[in-house]
């Protein structure tokens, strides 16, 4: 963690009816060995419940799971969520497989962020590029900027043939 | 005789009960009328007297603790920051208390919300908001919005404890009594109420105790805690057991009273299947709710709204004619004791909504969520369905020829699967109304308090030594 002062809070989660948790709490587990404090709300978490989560833990960043392609359904309106209660500038991360079928990346991720998230990471990212990403966002704020002027990591990620 | 009396200053009676602390047994009890509006001393000598009048002589009594449900209970007002998160956390502290919620905020306070808790005229307010090293900002608002305030009431601080600090001194600045206590949610979706309940406790026996004037009757007792704590505390004594009494392991109690009706668990209330998903905030293991508006008496009417009048009445073997009668009866005066057949039928049905509408409410819920992967059953709030023992306490139930009767209205329901009821709890009636005595005897002999409360509560024969305990005729209401 780049922060020198108090540990920040992370909110994780997988949302919506997905029950995938597997990949959700290894990069808990990783966020966690990094130093973060990381309020883990496990599978089957309804979208107002991360941003409650949040509120209440003064978050700066939630990480949303989405597993089984209904992210797109789960997903909509998260920003306006976290805006409704106070925390519109919260950074916000989506990752997973993020839609139905083999769809070209490029689209998935103009689709989330469009929808208000900060970054979209595809289907294999390794929490190790997470960390690192989160930790040049987080510094990138302190600064005033939304997230870094960095790529977010897609080497992991091979289109579909 | 090594002796202790307990009492409980009620709204309708002043109960008290002699116990023998050697023999483990409750020597007599009696009562007297509730004169806290006047003098309690008034009605604390009239059953002293009747007391008297059983006994032959009252002994040297070794303790005098006394509960107090008078003058309106303990009423509260709680603050948190998310409605499900810290604030029902708050809540639940409160309720744990033995408290009655007479208000619940969450976020920040408005002018106008600080004016309504005035209004309420609470005797204690909650304050809660933000994990530790959570949110700090809403609950630091609240506090100065209450402390610019024209409260006057003492305020327990239990949130965040970045902004404990700070919160006690813009309390004391203002020159607002206040205490603070632990966090009721150190971390998210982590409940630890005990410390909160500890500062209302206190704050309840330095406090609240002048403030409904029970103290006039200091010099001869100590007031220890609102009457519901007792019960819960006695409940959590029995299911846990002292060294070398094991407890009777995951329990339940239900006091159907005169204007509310309590439930008392005392359980994880873990999923009792496999592959259960559990969602929203853990349940506290002493978990108290009390439903104001299902009461023997003063909320008969509403019983019978939320049960609906033709199954009363088909329950009670009346006619809706009749039923609405005898309800006006009971609305004309809330102390009236059952006299006629229909009137015991009428409140054996009633107490039997009353007990199973509490018990659903307090129960969670398991249903089935359908996801892209097939059906998955999620559970919400406690599952009781592994409750080993149900006890009954209150007057309707002591008085009942039928007690099991109205027990059996908490079992689970083949018809509604998703409410997670008791399934086949052994009940354990407590006819002597002796749980609130065991509760507060707890507090200065553990050990006799348990083995009192197993021996004054009867089995599932229902049949125990009973001698000279006809002295008190039970009431309907408290």
């Amino acid at each position: 963690m780049t922060s020198a002062s108090k540990p920040k809070t992370l909110v994780t989660g997988v949302i919506g009816a997905d029950t995938h948790i597997v990949g959700n709490r290894i990069l808990s587990m990783a966020l966690e060995k990094e130093g973060y404090r990381v309020v883990a709300l496990g599978a089957l978490t309804p979208a107002g419940d991360f941003v409650k989560a949040a509120v209440e833990t003064r978050a700066a960043a939630i990480l949303v799971s989405s597993l089984y392609g209904q992210g797109e359904i789960d997903c909509r309106g998260f920003r306006d969520s976290c805006v409704e209660a106070g925390l519109g500038g919260i950074l916000l991360y989506v990752g997973g497989n993020l839609v139905v079928g083999k769809q070209p990346w490029p689209d998935v991720e103009r689709r989330y962020l469009e929808m208000g998230f900060d970054r979209a990471f595809p289907p294999g990212t390794r929490a190790e590029d997470v960390i690192r990403t989160l930790g040049r966002d987080f510094s990138a704020r302190e600064s005033g900027a939304r997230i870094a002027n960095v790529p977010t990591p897609r080497e992991a990620f091979r289109e579909a043939t | 005789m090594n002796a202790a009396l307990l009492i409980d200053f009620g709204s309708t009676y002043t109960k008290v009960r002699a116990v023998d602390l050697d023999a483990r047994e409750i020597a007599a009890t009696a009562q007297g009328p509730s004169t806290v509006t006047t003098d309690v001393n008034i009605g604390l000598d009239a059953a002293l007297g009747a007391l008297k009048g059983r006994l032959g002589d009252l002994p040297r009594f070794r303790y005098r603790l006394a509960a107090s449900s008078a003058a309106g209970g303990l009423r509260m007002v709680t603050i948190g920051l998310v409605r499900e998160l810290t604030a029902q956390a708050a809540r639940e502290a409160a309720l744990g208390a033995g408290a009655k919620l007479v208000g619940c905020f969450a976020y920040r306070l408005t002018r106008g919300d600080v004016a309504r808790i005035i209004d309420l005229e609470p005797d204690i307010v909650l304050l809660c908001g933000g994990t530790d090293g959570g949110d700090s900002a809403v609950i630091l608002h609240n506090a100065r919005a209450l402390a610019r305030s024209a409260l006057d009431r003492p305020i327990v601080v239990a949130g965040n404890r970045d902004a404990a600090e700070e919160i006690a001194e813009v309390l004391a600045a203002a020159r607002k009594p206040h205490v603070v206590a632990d966090n009721v949610m150190p971390e998210l979706n982590v409940l630890r109420t005990e410390g909160a309940r500890e500062a209302i406790r206190g704050v309840f026996i330095r406090r609240i105790v002048h403030a409904k004037g029970v103290d006039r009757a200091r010099e001869r007792l100590d007031v220890l805690m609102p009457t519901p704590a007792a019960v819960l505390d006695a409940a959590e004594l029995l299911a846990n057991g002292v060294q070398g009494g094991d407890g009777l392991g995951e329990l339940l109690v239900v006091d159907p009273g005169g204007a509310t009706t309590d439930v008392h668990s005392i359980c994880a209330g873990a999923p009792s299947v496999d592959g259960v998903v559990q969602q929203g905030m853990p349940e506290p293991f002493a978990k108290r709710t009390v439903e104001g508006d299902l009461g023997m008496r003063h909320n008969a009417a509403s019983i019978v709204e939320a049960c609906g009048a033709a199954r009363i009445a088909v329950e009670a073997r009346i006619t809706q004619s009749l039923l609405e009668a005898l309800l006006a009866r009971i609305a004309a005066d809330a102390g009236r004791l059952p006299e006629s057949d229909e009137d015991v039928r009428l409140d054996l049905a009633l107490a039997r909504a009353a007990v199973g509408l509490a018990v659903k409410r307090h129960a969670g819920t398991r249903e089935i969520a359908y996801t892209a992967l097939g059906p998955v059953q999620v559970q919400r709030g406690k599952d009781l369905s592994r409750v080993r023992t149900l006890i009954g306490t209150g007057g309707v139930i002591a008085a009942s020829a039928a007690p099991e009767a109205i027990l059996r209205a908490a079992l689970a329901d083949p018809a509604e699967p998703a409410s997670l009821r008791p399934k086949a709890p052994e009940w354990r009636i407590d006819r002597d109304y002796a749980l609130f005595a065991c509760g507060l005897l707890a507090r200065v002999e553990r050990r006799a308090a348990y083995e009192l409360a197993m021996a004054t509560l009867s089995g599932p024969s229902g049949e125990r030594q009973r001698e000279s305990c006809t002295a008190c005729r039970p009431s309907s209401g408290r």
